[in-house]
């Protein structure tokens, strides 16, 4: 199958092409990063999406499918950039994916959707209600796109959509919300919570977006790999050192001294779970995790080691 | 930190839980404070309170199952007693998980230790889903409101939430009935302080003769009943389920009914 990636230059985006290519897709990527080292097999286009320039390679490959990994999951860009980006790129998938007869979108998308808080329950299923639009409004961009590739299942029946809900991502790449949040040699937690994290290796999810590309899924399905595990045994297991604080000191330490730079809403995700059933995910697609959570975590030990002082 | 007992900590690993290679479940139930928390609860269960139960036999070893209570005492102290009684009395231990009051997961440590020994804020989804892992659910339809009775009312039973039926029906599990005796004498409230609870974000505090809510060393009775068993979808009419619903409060009157008599007997 005939394969456009969208934001191809990312690492996990960069294992999907790989595993894409191995189960015999030709893969074209349009990212408006440059991708150095970038495989024979794959056709790279630096653009930007929501340019002209990107209609132009729809126009000239004609994709059968889209994997749609261009959204920014950072807090740095501005909430205009950050809107653009994920809301406006969302919708110029979809509208290129229909001028040009594209037979199916993959969005990839994250858990964090459900958002975090005291009253909500653990294992969120599809069609629980994205509260991280009251719970961390710096994700709303992120939620609206979400939402907007999920009304394609209506509003474009003929088009097989799969809008994906993966969990945090942690590998040798150190990129993703969580990798950022471990980085340094100091976590810090809120004093008399330990909230469950869920997250799986890089490969893992990179394999899981190609298989629901091969089973040409049509609905909404949460994506997971072990269970999640308890934020101070992430940070014991991958060499950091946990540092609860009263939850007004840890408002006031954000990003100083080391720790890192969180918005206000990240407050919650710090206190309370974010976890997902991704049963029918692994029903329609068979898929399963290979790397377990203490493999993942070692191996990010590993690749980022730090001294702690 | 309060001391692991050994024995506790081994006991805690026959129950059958899939345990990850960091001692957790995949709800974030941990091993060891599960077992921290037996360490104290079996003190209180044996030395403190000296619990007695009865019919635990008809407690299934494994398999989705809810045992229905009735609450007094101001504080849950009877809950805390049923889930020991289901991890101590049992040939192999099972772990009974409690639906907490939603502020409890708002409080800081509170929320971390009821999360970690697998009682869980009382939401539906949790009660469902457990079940259907085929776990044990411990549920106290009175809910505050059984709690916050006062010591002259220990005895008696106010109105039950009919949820529980409604989940029971819907999962296809066994309802044990539970009759508990002496959680009023325990703590014996004479008044609710609502105003003091709405400060502290709880649904109230309880007042005792001697003000502070400290448990007394009273005695406490557990007698279990036979499993009641529905059939149906959860989806019935208010009226059938409300049949339900006062099948399994006579159920629990009745044992509690049985047990007063019998310490009556031993007291004459």
């Amino acid at each position: 199958m005939r394969v456009l990636i969208t934001g191809i230059a990312s690492p996990v985006a960069r294992r999907v092409a790989g595993h894409a290519v191995a189960a015999g897709h030709e893969v074209i990527g349009i990212d408006r990063r440059l991708w150095e080292g970038c495989p024979g097999e794959v056709t790279m286009y630096a653009v930007d999406l929501r340019k002209r320039a990107a209609e132009e390679v729809f126009r000239k490959h004609r994709p059968e499918a889209v994997i749609h990994m261009a959204t920014v999951t950072h807090l740095k860009a501005s909430t205009e950039e950050r809107y653009r980006i994920n809301l406006g790129g969302t919708r110029a998938v979809f509208d290129h994916a229909r001028a040009y007869g594209v037979g199916q979108v993959v969005f990839v998308g994250r858990h964090t959707y459900y958002g975090a808080g005291a009253d909500h329950a653990l294992y969120h299923r599809e069609d629980d209600p994205p509260m991280a639009v009251s719970t961390f409004p710096e994700l709303a961009d992120l939620v609206a796109a979400d939402l907007y590739a999920t009304t394609a299942l209506w509003r474009h029946p003929e088009l097989k959509t799969a809008v994906l809900r993966m969990v945090y991502v942690l590998g040798p790449s150190g990129t993703g919300t969580l990798a950022s949040f471990l980085r340094g040699p100091k976590v810090p937690a809120i004093l008399g919570f330990d909230p469950l994290f869920h997250f799986m290796h890089e490969d893992d999810t990179a394999r899981a977006v190609v298989e629901a590309l091969g089973a040409r899924l049509h609905g909404v399905f949460n994506v997971a790999g072990p269970p999640p595990l308890p934020l101070s045994v992430i940070v014991r297991e991958s060499g950091r050192k946990l540092v609860p604080l009263p939850e007004f000191v840890f408002h006031v330490m954000r990003g100083r001294l080391g720790f890192p730079q969180l918005p206000p809403g990240a407050m919650t995700h710090v206190k309370y779970p974010v976890v997902v059933d991704g049963d029918a995910f692994r029903q329609a697609t068979g898929w399963r995790h290979r790397i377990e959570d203490d493999a993942c975590l070692r191996e990010f030990r590993r690749t980022f080691p730090v001294r702690l002082g | 930190m309060l001391f692991i007992d050994p024995a506790m900590l081994a006991r805690v690993e026959e129950i059958e839980l899939p345990w990850s290679v960091h001692g957790y479940d995949p709800y974030g139930i941990s091993k060891r404070e599960t077992a921290r928390m037996f360490t104290l609860f079996s003190l209180l269960y044996r030395r403190y309170f000296r619990v007695r139960a009865t019919g635990v036999e008809n407690i299934p070893l494994r398999g989705r199952a809810m045992l229905v209570g009735n609450h007094s005492g101001g504080v849950a102290i009877d809950g805390a007693m049923v889930i020991t009684s289901a991890f101590l009395e049992l040939a192999r231990p099972r772990l009974a998980q409690g639906m907490a009051e939603k502020f409890i997961n708002r409080v800081p440590f509170a929320s971390l230790y009821s999360s970690r020994t697998g009682q869980f804020t009382g939401l539906p989804e949790h009660a469902e889903r457990l079940l259907e892992d085929e776990r044990l659910l411990m549920v106290f339809p009175e809910g505050a409101r059984g709690t916050a009775k006062l010591y002259w009312e220990r005895h008696s039973l106010v109105e039950f939430g009919s949820g529980f039926v409604r989940l029971a029906l819907k999962t296809r599990t066994p309802i044990i009935p539970v009759g508990i005796l002496g959680g009023g004498d325990v703590m014996p409230t004479v008044l609710n302080s609502y105003a003091l609870g709405r400060a502290l974000g709880a649904p109230y505090v309880p007042v005792t003769p001697y003000l502070l809510p400290i448990p007394l060393p009273a005695k406490m009775e557990l007698h279990y009943g036979e499993p009641i068993v529905f059939e149906g979808t959860g989806a019935e009419d208010d009226d059938v389920i409300g049949g339900y619903v006062e099948r399994v409060k006579r159920a629990v009157a009745g044992l509690m009914a049985e047990g007063l008599k019998a310490r009556e007997g031993t007291h004459s």
